[in-house]
């Protein structure tokens, strides 16, 4: 290899990590809130990406009807639990609440996308369509299970990726697309060849991550989300509600997803399964990180992101193998290191 | 298994004997079936490892596919026989799940479930890049399987091969789960620290469960491959693994019958789904994935345990083990030996910066019965994992009969016949309390998986049964022995802790808080009991904060605050000096 | 002076295990009421039933509202904030922080007012804003602990074990921080195992055995009474 591939290698998995850190601090911040490992965060991205896409040409994205339908299972949800402490009044309320935003959205998007707008409105509607999925999700597959072990939400987590995946089928079709790039144009820069596209994908990740840093930092509320995640209890004890916490820790997420696809989208072909790929990578880096530490999971994003480049060039059929490998032995290390014992969750 | 499991087994055996020759019954119920039997044997292996063992394993398609992929090629680039590659099929399933499961099994709390995600996608990309498998088309043309030369080609005769398999693994797994092994695996699930104290070895019955589980996932492979005469990476893929979890969740992860049941749930709605639901919505879809998901988190929010128990608790309840009375352990008894039996010595253990146990030094002599009393959070329990090997020290020593302990394992401690109680009891809730007490004894038996699988260990398992009933008599509980140890009222479960204690042949017994929760006529009981245990010569070191008991009980105290020894001597000394009154009843300032 | 909680016949179990027994206590407005008992006794499982962390059956009302159904988060809003025996302190973060969360349903706007008095309280805790609540001393930490649940201005404030593991002159002035609140019309609830101390500084005291509650009375009578000092010591040993 000489120094020129080293150098391309290098600044792809620069920008694959950069959206692996996007992942992984999605992740980490659910884990943290939620004890949810969110193995679907990668669906929001390709839900996200395949909906930009469908919008460029003017189509109705599938995404529209999963939003309607899990707005009405949380809504059932909601009303039933009302009903079931026998006030309708409640029940009704709840259901409106769940089901008033979501028909808004969906609205908004059949009427504004076969105008086409253009790439702003579009990513404005698609960040409408998904971010509220987060919350609705959180609802429907987490909120009955909040004092469940992490191991009970992990399985969980798993049947909501089956689940979303095959949806995804349905929704999006088959097939897969690339949207047009958000900058267009390319520069050359000593041997390399950069698009622009390439470099809002790192600046964006690092005015994002600069952006959360800030939020938990300085706001109230942002501060309230990481007390909950360091002593449930403690925050349940000055009222932060842990429901509110995971919905909008769930919102937050699929907020990450939209801009990771925003984001990858020009840059690859996404298909209704791509996420799970892409976010299980975002999800090594988040392990290799601890699962608890935000610069950590950057760092090791950006390491998983060189890892895929520098083994897709040397071993091109094992870079997935050789990826997934390498998060045993840093699982291995993290528990023989870690002082929890079995029995806590 | 007892007479009524065995009735059951019957009962179930001759049902599946007897389908494929009822008339009405068509091919395509048949070739349904036999998938349903390869998936059982995963999802029984999926019932050892998560249900009873308490290791949650997404990739459980990975063996299936080592088992498949040996044959395969076997039989495909080298000509072997069909028969003669089962037993390197599964020897190379075995040799990879050793060399997996050493590293999973060591994977703590939710990492181990995300562990076996993570091989478990390595192994579909593995299989599906290498040449010689054949990369993503797979292996195809294997030969069928044939018996006395004649092939299985049709899906009725195969049918008996399978379902013989999965009869044939659904008594070895009910043998294994019944035997010594099977025990220390179950006691996995309420926690290592139990377990360890009686002697198991954890890391050892983990990776035990582990292989088994992955042996039978391998012989599902092996037939599948025999079956569908081809072989692709998808079949072996994480979403395959998901569905086998959900076959365990679906029918009970803790339930031999779960197993089939939720195989035959998934693997008939999958089929039903596939072939019905494109009718409405168009094809293409990957229906059945969407109700699957849902399913799996509906199980989980609405009856965790599973569909099994539901039907189950209507065929009626399990009849309870019968204890051979003449069953016994030899006793090792008590050496006179000179000095002191356990001598601590400057022990001392920090977290990290607070010092919880701060240079305590005591001893306790043979057969003496030591208290070792102070108010919450004055170091006692963390005296307690000191002495047991659960924590390291920070610095001193321990000498157990003269020799250095500290720095030994939980399990190694307890070979040398010091065993204990827990502040916060440990008992397996759904075990009997027998089985619970059987555990105890485990140091005391030989058998291992083989001989417990095989029905060689009826001997040894009468002997400890035996020796567990007579130790449960003697704490008292013998009329409730049979219940599941959850449903007991908090001081009888420790009374059944100190009976597994005892089933260890102890010479140094610690009991944390045994007369918590106990009425009164059940305190003296108990102490009667620990005097009669040091009568015959056993050293007791107890914690407990009533001091009426520890007062009347002891022969000396050793008195702890703030992590640090403040007082020791006889009871009344004790009862006068005046910084323990104060340690306990705080500053009159 | 009214009641401001009743708590009636409340139970607690784990599984089959009762930890509280049908246990009945009322706390007047403006006054200290304790729980005393040995350990194990199901103090810590009472005041966790009280804020709503534990499920339970039998009845709490406070200030005339019954508390059924109404989750722990909602109850610190109507008044109740508890400072548990563990302190649950958000280890990472900051004094500062850990304080302005304590008035998390007070809102932004009160925070400077509340985070003035609770400083005059505990000046430590202004000296250390800075730090990281987990680096701090034990009883600086349940200094926090107690300033970060005066933030939310609780009417009725509940301690389990103040004392624990602290030093007899910490243990002293915190107990002296107790009597200062109820003097501005706090209500207070304290479980401890301090027993001397706590009857020291009640008005009423209750002592609980083996889950159910056994004696009752002003806590005067209650610290002379000799069976007090038997549940701790041992029936053998007088009050000398």
């Amino acid at each position: 290899m000489d120094f020129t591939i080293a150098l391309f290698l290098i600044q792809d998995g620069i920008i694959n990590g950069a959206i692996y850190a996007l992942l992984a601090v999605a992740l980490v911040l659910v884990f943290a809130v939620t004890r949810v490992i969110l193995i679907p965060q990668g669906e929001f991205v390709t839900f996200a990406g395949l909906s930009l896409a469908a919008m460029e040409t003017g189509g109705v994205p599938g995404a529209v009807w999963l939003l309607l339908v899990l707005a009405t299972g949380a809504a059932v949800m909601d009303a039933g639990v009302a009903l079931r402490e026998r006030s309708p009044v409640k029940a009704a309320r709840l259901a409106m609440w769940n089901l008033a935003p979501a028909i808004a959205i969906a609205a908004a998007v059949l009427i504004l996308v076969p105008l086409k707008l253009g790439l702003a409105v579009n990513v404005v509607l698609c960040a409408a369509l998904i971010v509220p999925m987060g919350p609705y999700l959180y609802r429907v597959a987490f909120q009955p299970l909040a004092d469940a072990s992490v191991l009970v939400l992990l399985i969980a987590s798993v049947g909501a990726h089956l689940a979303l995946t095959a949806l995804g089928l349905v929704l999006f079709g088959a097939e897969g697309y690339r949207t047009s790039p958000v900058v267009s144009g390319s520069f050359q820069i000593g041997p390399l060849f950069v698009t622009g596209q390439s470099l809002l994908v790192v600046g964006a990740t690092l005015a994002l991550l600069a952006g959360l840093a800030l939020f938990f930092g300085r706001t109230l509320i942002g501060k309230a989300l990481k007390a909950s995640a360091i002593n449930r209890r403690g925050a349940r004890l000055v009222g932060i509600p842990t429901m509110l916490s995971g919905r909008i820790a769930f919102a937050m997420a699929a907020a990450i997803g939209v801009v990771s696809a925003v984001l990858v989208a020009p840059l690859t072909t996404l298909y209704y399964d791509s996420g799970f790929i892409i976010g299980l990578k975002g999800f090594v880096a988040a392990i290799i990180g601890g699962l608890g530490a935000y610069p950590a999971a950057v760092a090791a994003a950006l390491a998983v992101g060189l890892l895929e480049a520098f083994s897709s060039f040397w071993a091109s059929a094992f870079k997935e193998v050789i990826v997934f490998a390498s998060i045993l032995p840093v699982l291995l290390w993290r528990s023989l290191t870690s002082t929890h014992s079995d029995e806590e969750d | 298994m007892n007479r009524r499991e065995l009735t059951r087994f019957l009962i179930f055996a001759a049902i599946m004997a007897a389908i494929p020759f009822l008339p009405f019954v068509p091919d395509f119920w048949v070739t349904l079936l036999d998938f349903v039997g390869l998936a059982s044997l995963v999802a029984l292996g999926l019932v050892m490892l998560t249900g009873v063992g308490g290791m949650t394993s997404f990739g459980q398609a990975a063996f299936v596919g080592f088992g498949a992929y040996a044959t395969a090629l076997l039989t495909t680039a080298y000509g072997w026989s069909p028969w003669l590659t089962l037993p390197v099929s599964l020897a190379v399933t075995v040799a990879a799940a050793l060399v997996i499961g050493l590293v999973t099994v060591r994977l703590s709390g939710h990492f181990l479930p995300l562990g076996t995600i993570a091989w478990g996608i390595c192994f579909y990309y593995l299989f599906g890049n290498l040449k010689t498998l054949g990369a993503y088309d797979g292996i195809s043309s294997v030969p069928p399987l044939s018996i006395f030369g004649m092939p299985l080609l049709d899906s009725r005769s195969f049918y008996f091969v399978v379902w013989g398999f999965v009869l044939a693994a659904i008594l070895a797994t009910a043998n294994l789960l019944d035997s010594r092994v099977g025990r220390s695996i179950r006691a996995l699930r309420s926690g290592a620290a139990a377990a360890e104290s009686v002697g198991v070895n954890v890391w050892r019955a983990k990776l035990t469960v582990f292989v088994y589980a992955a042996l039978l996932a391998g012989i599902s492979g092996w037939l599948y491959a025999h079956f569908q005469r081809a072989v692709t990476p998808g079949v072996f893929s994480l979403t395959v693994g998901i569905e086998y979890l959900l076959m365990a969740v679906l029918g009970g992860a803790g339930y031999i019958y779960g197993a089939i049941l939720g195989a035959g749930i998934v693997v008939v709605l999958k089929n039903f789904l596939q072939d019905l639901l494109p009718l409405f919505f168009g094809a293409g879809g990957n229906y059945e994935g969407i109700v699957f998901g849902i399913l799996l988190i509906a199980m989980l929010q609405g009856a965790r345990e599973g569909l099994w128990p539901v039907i189950a608790g209507r065929l009626g309840k399990a009849a309870p083990r019968t204890v051979d009375a003449t069953g016994a352990l030899p006793g090792r008894g008590f050496d006179a030996g000179d000095g002191d039996l356990l001598r601590v010595q400057d022990a001392r253990r920090l977290f990290g910066g607070l010092v919880a146990v701060d240079n305590v030094s005591f001893e306790v002599g043979r057969g003496e019965i030591v208290g070792l009393i102070g108010p919450n959070g004055a170091g006692k329990s963390t005296t307690f994992n000191l002495v047991t090997g659960v924590l390291p020290l920070s610095g001193g020593e321990i000498h157990f009969e003269g020799e250095r302990i500290d720095g030994l394992g939980p399990e190694r401690i307890a070979a040398r016949r010091i065993a204990r109680t827990f502040q916060h009891v440990k008992l397996a809730p759904m075990m009997s309390v027998l089985e619970n007490v059987a555990i105890g004894a485990h140091l005391r038996g030989r058998a291992g998986m083989v001989s417990g699988i095989l029905r060689l260990d009826r001997e040894e398992e009468k002997n400890i049964f035996g020796e567990a009933a007579r130790q449960i008599e003697r704490v008292g509980l013998a009329d409730i022995m049979h219940q599941p140890a959850g449903s007991l009222a908090l001081g009888q479960q420790r009374l059944a802790e100190i009976a597994r204690a005892l089933c260890l042949d102890p010479k140094l017994l610690l009991l944390d808080e045994p007369a918590a929760g106990l009425r009164h006529l059940e305190k003296q009981a108990l102490a009667d009991l620990i005097r009669r245990l040091r009568d015959e010569g056993m050293s007791v070191l107890l914690v407990e904060h009533d001091m009426d008991f520890v007062m009347q009980l002891t022969d000396h105290i050793v008195v702890l605050n703030f992590g640090a020894r403040i007082a020791t001597g006889a009871p009344a000394d004790i009862q006068r000096n005046p910084a323990v009154v104060e340690a306990y009843l705080g500053s009159p300032a | 002076m009214s009641a401001l909680l009743e708590v009636g016949d409340l139970s607690v179990n784990y599984g089959r295990v009762e930890a509280v027994r049908a246990v009945s206590l009322t706390v007047q407005s403006g006054e200290i009421a304790t729980v005393i008992g040995a350990n194990g006794a199901g103090k810590t499982s009472l005041l966790a039933a009280i804020m709503g962390l534990l499920p339970s059956r039998g009845r709490v009302v406070f200030d005339g509202q019954d508390l059924v159904r109404v989750p722990a988060e909602e109850r610190v809003a109507m008044g109740i904030s508890l400072v548990p025996e563990q302190r649950d302190l958000f280890g990472t973060m900051s004094v500062a922080d850990n304080l302005a969360l304590g008035a998390f349903r007070r809102g932004r706007a009160e925070i400077p007012a509340r985070l003035e008095r609770v400083y005059a309280l505990f000046p430590r805790l202004e000296e250390r804003h800075r730090q990281e609540a987990g680096t701090l001393s034990g009883g600086e930490r349940q200094m926090l602990a107690m300033g970060r649940a005066l933030m939310a201005k609780p009417r009725l404030l509940m301690l389990d074990e103040p004392s624990l593991g602290l030093a007899p002159l910490i243990v002293r002035d915190i107990l002296q921080t107790v009597s200062e609140l109820r003097d501005e019309g706090v209500s207070i609830l304290l479980v401890e195992q301090n027993a001397r101390a706590a009857l020291r500084i009640a008005d009423h005291g209750y002592v609980m055995e083996l889950g159910a509650a056994t004696m009752r009375g002003p806590a005067a009578e209650l610290a002379a009474d000799p069976r007090v000092a038997e549940i701790y010591l041992g029936a053998a040993q007088g009050m000398s």
